[in-house]
């Protein structure tokens, strides 16, 4: 690039950064300010949050966080919502590289329509058969147990995880199959031995776009569940909203405590979360 | 686009395995696919033309349908919350992806710093529960709580029932819909623009367009498949949405059925049961959400196609 062109665009430019810069900051802090709100009036006394909404606390506390870990079975709930979103990933994971495996490498007009079929349901929400599955997990007599969720979410995770394997697959160049196939290799050990482990960028990306909407759904627990002992950490929110709404630093609590571990691994690794987020819909 | 690839796997040796030998690393995910979605999807078409609970199930017809357009209280319902659900799309058309291409278009200013930290915090609230932030809102946008302290400091006219008011109701809830989900939009324009080639930009420079000229010439046009898809992604996710009602309002969309939308009427008629009689008539609840199937198959399949069709 010419140099002096370069420059003298650049000057341009930096003196509309500022405008977009101040946009920025508008939008960044409108973002932030419920979050901290959020985060800062759990640290503080129920009086407190009435008198002063928006500070620092002046006496900080953490007995809020105390006495939901005691005080209910919010633990319990933990634990659903944690064997739930990790089951059903690894299930995701698993069923979707197998099939994206063959997908890529079998291609006639039949593996077509069915890549076909599985990429349709990557627009469609799921929700659409609520009144179906009901029935269904009624039938399998899964109703009223954490069970019924994983059938539902690993079919929901499905089109995404085939879609995105798939072209990943399909993107590896031919001779790192080569010289295993050639020592007599079959498909199922190139699979596990060399497919697995050069995809996992692509399992990163697919188990990230799943694991928000899967810890965040309240749908499918809302209508599938009612027995106390099963209920994931969202499902519990709404009844514990119920039972705190006049004590609001606990509500803030228990809203903060449902949204932690995930805002963590977010910022502990952006980068994964927005391109697995946005993978979906983007055509690679 | 085949030769790149090991002849083994493209038919060049007998080894080459046919279908019957990949279907079966295809069948456990078809299997699970098709009957936890596909089956269920499809099948609910078939149940909106039944009457009845489990058990006594009885062909009616598109009496569901006749009933759920024209019954003088159950097409009320429908009709109030479709409206409303097009007002809620409209407000995540018009701001939430036109403040995505924006804040796009800034942050992929290579020369710009700071765009990395400006996407990483504008990124965080989609990655809470929209019931949470949901509840949050809620509590903020209660006249009790914040009240005197946003008098004392002048700000008086922010304090009102927000939520409570059937005039601003839809408007606030749809606003944190907004507010929540900008984040999405936002970096799939950004991912869309760095597609851009270069050499497109550095042409237009050379031939003197401005900045401003530039984007509407050249950055918007280029990603107008992407904007299609977010328009498809925001029809579907709307006309979906219930969580944020479910939190910021209650079941029945209040106040007055102001902030009803698709997903609670749903919820109302073809799971819980409609107040006061609370018997669901997995019918009318089917009819729902074929009626919604319907529309966003005329949305997603063409678009599919537009995408997929240039593999």
């Amino acid at each position: 690039m010419d140099n002096q062109r370069f420059s003298k665009r650049q000057l341009h430019l930096n003196q509309r950064h500022i405008g977009y810069h101040a946009i920025m900051i508008v939008w960044s802090f409108i973002a932030m300010a419920p979050v901290w709100i959020l985060i800062i009036n759990t640290l503080k006394t129920k009086k407190e949050i009435y008198t002063n909404p928006f500070g620092v606390p002046q006496t900080w506390t953490l007995d809020n966080y105390r006495s939901i870990i005691k005080g209910s079975d919010f633990l319990n709930y933990f634990k659903n919502s944690f064997v739930v979103v990790v089951g059903s990933l690894a299930m995701i994971l698993a069923l979707g590289s197998l099939a994206a495996y063959a997908l890529a490498h079998w291609r006639t007009r039949t593996s077509k329509g069915i890549h076909f079929f599985f990429i349709v349901g990557m627009m469609l929400p799921i929700k659409i058969a609520t009144i179906r599955l009901l029935q269904l997990m009624k039938g399998l007599n899964l109703l009223n147990t954490i069970w019924s969720l994983f059938p539902v979410y690993i079919a929901m995770g499905l089109p995404t995880a085939v879609f995105i394997l798939t072209q990943f697959i399909r993107t590896l160049p031919g001779e790192l199959y080569e010289a295993s196939f050639v020592d007599g290799a079959d498909r199922f050990m190139i699979y596990w031995r060399i497919v697995l482990p050069l995809i996992r960028p692509a399992l990163a990306t697919v188990a990230i776009y799943n694991l928000v909407p899967i810890w965040n759904d309240l749908w499918f627990p809302l209508i599938f569940i009612t027995e106390e002992s099963q209920k994931t950490v969202l499902l519990a929110v709404t009844r514990l909203q119920g039972q705190y709404t006049t004590d609001w630093p606990k509500l803030l609590t228990i809203l903060t405590l449902s949204a932690l571990p995930v805002i963590a691994l977010y910022l502990a690794m952006s980068k994964q979360f927005i391109a697995g987020l946005t993978a979906g819909a983007v055509k690679g | 686009m085949e030769k790149q690839r090991h002849p083994a796997f493209q038919g060049g040796r007998s080894i080459k395995p046919g279908g019957v030998y990949w279907l079966r690393y295809i069948i456990p995910a078809l299997l699970v696919y098709g009957v936890f979605m596909a089956y269920p999807m499809i099948d609910s078409v078939r149940l909106s033309l039944y009457e009845g609970t489990t058990g006594v199930r009885q062909f009616v017809g598109f009496a569901n349908y006749v009933r759920l357009f024209t019954d003088e209280v159950v097409s009320k319902r429908f009709w109030n919350a479709f409206g409303n659900n097009w007002i809620f799309f409209a407000y995540h058309m018009i701001l939430q992806n036109a403040l995505g291409i924006l804040f796009a278009a800034i942050l992929t200013n290579r020369t710009m710093k700071g765009r990395g930290f400006y996407q990483t915090l504008i990124f965080i609230p989609c990655t809470i529960a929209v019931l949470v932030t949901g509840y949050l809102f809620k509590l903020m946008m209660n006249p009790v709580w914040a009240g005197t302290t946003l008098k004392n400091a002048g700000l008086g006219f922010l304090v009102r029932p927000w939520l409570g008011d059937r005039g601003t109701a839809l408007s606030c809830v749809s606003l944190v819909s907004v507010w929540q989900w900008v984040g999405i939009p936002t970096m799939m324009f950004v991912a869309a623009f760095q597609g851009i080639p270069d050499e497109l930009i550095e042409a237009a420079d050379i031939e003197g367009s401005n900045a401003w000229q530039t984007f509407w010439r050249i950055r918007v046009p280029m990603i107008m498949p992407v904007v299609g898809m977010v328009a498809i992604m925001t029809f579907v996710n709307n006309f979906n949405a219930f969580d944020v009602v479910f939190s910021m309002e209650t079941l029945d969309g209040a106040p007055d059925y102001a902030t009803d939308l698709i997903g609670t009427l749903f919820y109302r008629y073809g799971i819980a049961g409609q107040h006061p009689v609370g018997i669901p008539e997995p019918g009318v609840g089917a009819a729902i959400s074929t009626t919604i199937f319907a529309m966003l198959l005329c949305g997603v399949l063409p678009t599919l196609r537009a995408t997929q069709g240039k593999e």
